[in-house]
């Protein structure tokens, strides 16, 4: 076991050195597989139910491209920065490391706060979870996009916590590196629900 | 670190990480669940015994039916193939442990919360009566309470099989003994890692459909309500994407378990090993492409029937294969007919029966004379039963000895094959004809005078033989496990994998070194070249192990909680209104929810933060082979 003094001795991919690492890297790309089924699953209910506004309001009502824009934006480059944060975790330079984590951090709770306007601004506009089914649809696909994102804030504040007193070690990088693979799978997520959701949905009108 | 932390009597079993205990808990369990779903179906039968029966009434058919279906498939079926793949995977591959011991408890873990949370309807108002299909809006508009538990019961159990199967898929790809390529693989293991592959992709979507479900029952969201534009038709795609692999998932590895036993008792190396593998991946692979022939009826049009059809159909050739190279192997090899081996080879006429009837229904024309008749019942109970089951006793009878370190009684076995083999074909042939003669599926009872007297009859006597030969299943291992019953030895079947190479039961840490793996069937390699034993890989050194934990079951516990206060949304805040508090229905249930919910992530945070490096064994403590290794 690397204790925390010999940081310098670290190996090139300290993620994948130890054999629970490897196990723990290539689990965690399965369980990704399994992840995109499961948004696959969301997406394709979208897909099915986008078109049934009942009496309720349609997406041509209420997407805003710039919200949705200022959004995306937001979530790339938290994804840009999280990248900073592996580069500096496998460089073993951990205050870097922990800033860049910091600022990804920062840039998930933005997005999470104009994702609560939007849906509140939504409500308001008469488009309740339970109004249609294109309203069931979106609030499940996007909301549980929303779930997802702030999992990946608790659990890389939870890492960032944890690295305070272990520092970069062949324990802790795995779950750094696992922690920013999920954060660019919950990113890439959100390109797909810009493009079917959003853009699709002020493209194709919609609603009345 | 290296203090070993013991625990002793129960809370050995409740803290064990090991994947050989952990098998023995699945086993258990899934045994449990077995004798559950037959109960229920015993009932069926007895209830369809004679026209206009009313033993049991209509309403409580249903809720038999569905839970029968539900136990047989989520409870007993799964359970017990993960039960064998726990032990019998990181044998067979030279491993000393599972990928993820943690993962692997908490899977078993979920599983049977999810179990108890769906057999508490029981008592809680009824239990889910919509079919284990769980159609809508049968499911939503016409059906009690019992679908909430379904809902919440099989999404905690879901989860639990989910990263069963992934902690398998890891295992396989990463704890592979030095030369044990892919293609040096026990079939066993080939098709457990293909069925968790299988898991991985299917699984997600019965997910995502239980949680749609859930909101259209708790929270009236739209998603299968016509009313509000929500769709009905889309409930049986995400069911049937996922319920389709799920039939797969079941047979994989029973196929996996046939070709082991009918290798080693016909003396000789399983014909075309390669064509077999490349076979289960392809049967893996079209099991994802043919869920709408579930859905032949419902309207889709000619050509999404077609197209489906043909899919569907494809998959004759790859299982015509494996059956071919099942009966290549026993071709010319000296076969013993122990009980293992009978049921492997019962097993392969009556699963190609279930499998000519399934291109019978493949055809969709067909298909609207067959739907929702016993001709579908008798169709996959061939396969399920006669396929999976048999392929279970087969697996039991062979590897008992292995798991528990006692030999089964082969007198008892075969008065259990026979019984069960002769009961099965009583019950299920009759069907068939039922089916062609009209009488429908999931009806409580039918009209005398329609030819469906003699048939039920048969059907039902049928069903008491397989019920004795389940019950002398149970005699047999009460009697092997009383004192002074024989011990197995390391090698009792002259096996050819390596799960024969160590002592019986396998020690805790499996191979004192690990393996050499020179080729398939490695340990029969070793012994055709003379030697005693699998050369070892490297020497003899410290073994690193997991620590036993509780927090994979407090993890389970949390989510138990939050599960049954969503499911008991109908008769929690009755209990606090009678215990005089004032609290407003959501109130109780969104507060258990929350509770539970909260218990599950602490457990993860307590389990993210505390790194636990486990423990070794010394060289010293690593306890001598004595006289246990391997006679060639």
């Amino acid at each position: 076991m690397s204790a925390n003094h010999d940081v310098q001795t670290l190996p090139p991919d300290p993620e994948r050195a130890t054999l629970e690492g490897k196990n723990k890297f290539i689990g965690f790309w399965l369980f990704l597989g399994g992840e995109t089924v499961l948004f696959a699953t969301l997406f394709g209910t979208y897909l099915g139910l986008n078109r049934s506004v009942a009496d309720g309001p349609g997406p041509g009502d209420l997407f805003h491209l710039d919200l949705v824009a200022i959004m995306t934006f937001i979530l790339l480059t938290s994804s840009l920065t999280s990248v900073f944060a592996t580069m500096a975790m496998k460089s073993n330079e951990y205050v870097k490391m922990q800033l860049w984590f910091g600022i990804t951090v920062l840039l998930g709770l933005a997005f999470l706060g104009f994702e609560i306007y939007e849906f509140v601004a939504y409500v308001d506009q008469g488009l309740g979870f339970t109004t249609s089914g294109f309203s069931s649809a979106f609030y499940a696909l996007v909301g549980f996009h929303g779930a997802h994102v702030l999992f990946g804030i608790l659990w890389i504040t939870t890492l960032m916590l944890q690295a305070t007193k272990k520092r970069i070690n062949l324990t802790t990088a795995p779950k750094f590196y696992l922690a920013g693979l999920y954060w660019h799978f919950v990113d890439v997520v959100w390109v797909f629900i810009f493009t079917v959701v959003y853009l699709m949905g002020i493209v194709g009108g919609g609603g009345h | 670190m290296s203090q070993a932390k013991k625990y002793t009597g129960v809370m050995d079993w409740l803290t064990t990480v090991d994947h050989k205990k952990i098998g023995i808990l699945y086993l258990v369990a899934g045994a449990f669940f077995f004798l559950l779903g037959g109960i229920e179906a015993m009932l069926i039968r007895f209830q369809l015994m004679f026209p206009m029966n009313d033993l049991i009434g209509g309403e409580a058919y249903n809720q038999i039916l569905t839970m029968h279906g539900t136990t047989m498939i989520f409870l007993a079926a799964m359970p017990i193939l993960f039960g064998f793949m726990n032990v019998i995977i990181p044998l067979q591959i030279g491993a000393r442990d599972v990928a993820y011991p943690f993962v692997n408890a908490l899977g078993f873990w979920l599983f049977l919360a999810g179990g108890i949370i769906l057999n508490v309807s029981w008592f809680m108002g009824g239990a889910p009566d919509a079919g284990w299909t769980a159609y809508v809006p049968l499911s939503t508009d016409f059906s009690g309470s019992g679908v909430d538990f379904y809902v919440l019961g099989l999404q905690v159990s879901g989860i639990g099989t989910l990263i069963g199967g992934i902690n398998f898929l890891v295992t396989i790809i990463n704890m592979r003994a030095p030369g044990m390529t892919f293609m040096r693989m026990p079939l066993f293991t080939w098709s457990s890692f293909i069925a968790s592959g299988l898991i991985l992709f299917a699984f997600p979507a019965l997910t995502v459909g239980l949680a749609l479900l859930m909101f259209d029952r708790v929270f009236g969201t739209a998603f299968f309500d016509p009313g509000l534009g929500g769709n009905v038709i889309l409930w049986q795609h995400i069911f049937w994407i996922f319920g389709h692999p799920e039939v797969y998932i079941l047979i994989l590895p029973a196929f996996g378990i046939i070709s082991e036993v009918i290798a080693t008792f016909s003396r000789k190396r399983l014909f075309g090993y390669t064509a077999m593998v490349f076979a289960t991946l392809l049967i893996g692979f079209l099991g994802f492409m043919v869920w709408v022939h579930h859905m032949f009826t419902v309207g889709l049009g000619p050509v999404a029937n077609a197209i489906f059809a043909v899919l569907t159909m494809a998959i004759a050739v790859p299982t015509g294969i494996k059956i071919f190279n099942w009966l290549f192997t026993m071709w010319g090899g000296q076969i013993r007919f122990n009980t293992a081996s009978l049921f492997a080879i019962g097993f392969i006429p009556t699963f190609v029966m279930g499998g000519v009837t399934g291109v019978m229904l493949s055809v969709p024309p067909a298909d609207y004379q067959y739907h929702d008749t016993y001709f579908v019942v008798a169709h996959f109970h061939y396969v399920i039963v006669g396929g999976l089951a048999f392929g279970l006793f087969a697996a039991a009878f062979y590897w008992w000895p292995k798991i528990f370190g006692r030999m089964l009684s082969e007198r008892l076995g075969k008065w259990t094959f026979w019984t069960f083999f002769f009961g099965f074909h009583f019950t299920f042939f009759p069907q068939h004809f039922l089916g062609l003669l009209g009488m429908p599926r999931r009806y409580f009872t039918y009209m005398p005078g329609q030819g469906l007297e003699l048939g039920n009859m048969i059907s039902t006597i049928g069903a008491i033989g397989m019920a004795v030969g389940s019950f002398l299943f149970i005699w047999n291992i009460i009697v092997s496990h009383r004192k002074g019953a024989e011990q197995a030895p390391a090698d009792p079947w002259d096996g050819r994998t390596l799960e024969w190479s160590i002592s019986s039961p396998p020690p805790e840490y499996n191979f004192k070194q690990s393996p050499l793996v020179r080729g398939i069937d490695t340990l029969w390699l070793e012994k055709m070249a003379g030697n005693k034993n699998v050369t070892p890989a490297e020497p003899l050194s410290d073994i690193h192990m997991p620590s036993p934990t509780i927090v994979p079951l407090f993890m389970s516990i949390g989510l138990f909680i939050a599960g049954l206060s969503l499911a008991l949304r109908n008769w929690l805040p009755d209990v606090f209104q009678n215990a005089g508090i004032e609290a407003s229905a959501t109130t109780v249930v969104y507060v258990g929810a929350g509770v539970g919910i909260g218990i599950t992530l602490i457990c993860m945070l307590i389990r993210s933060l505390y790194d636990d490096h486990g423990y070794h064994i010394h060289v010293d403590e690593l306890e001598d082979d004595g006289d246990k290794g391997v006679k060639a």
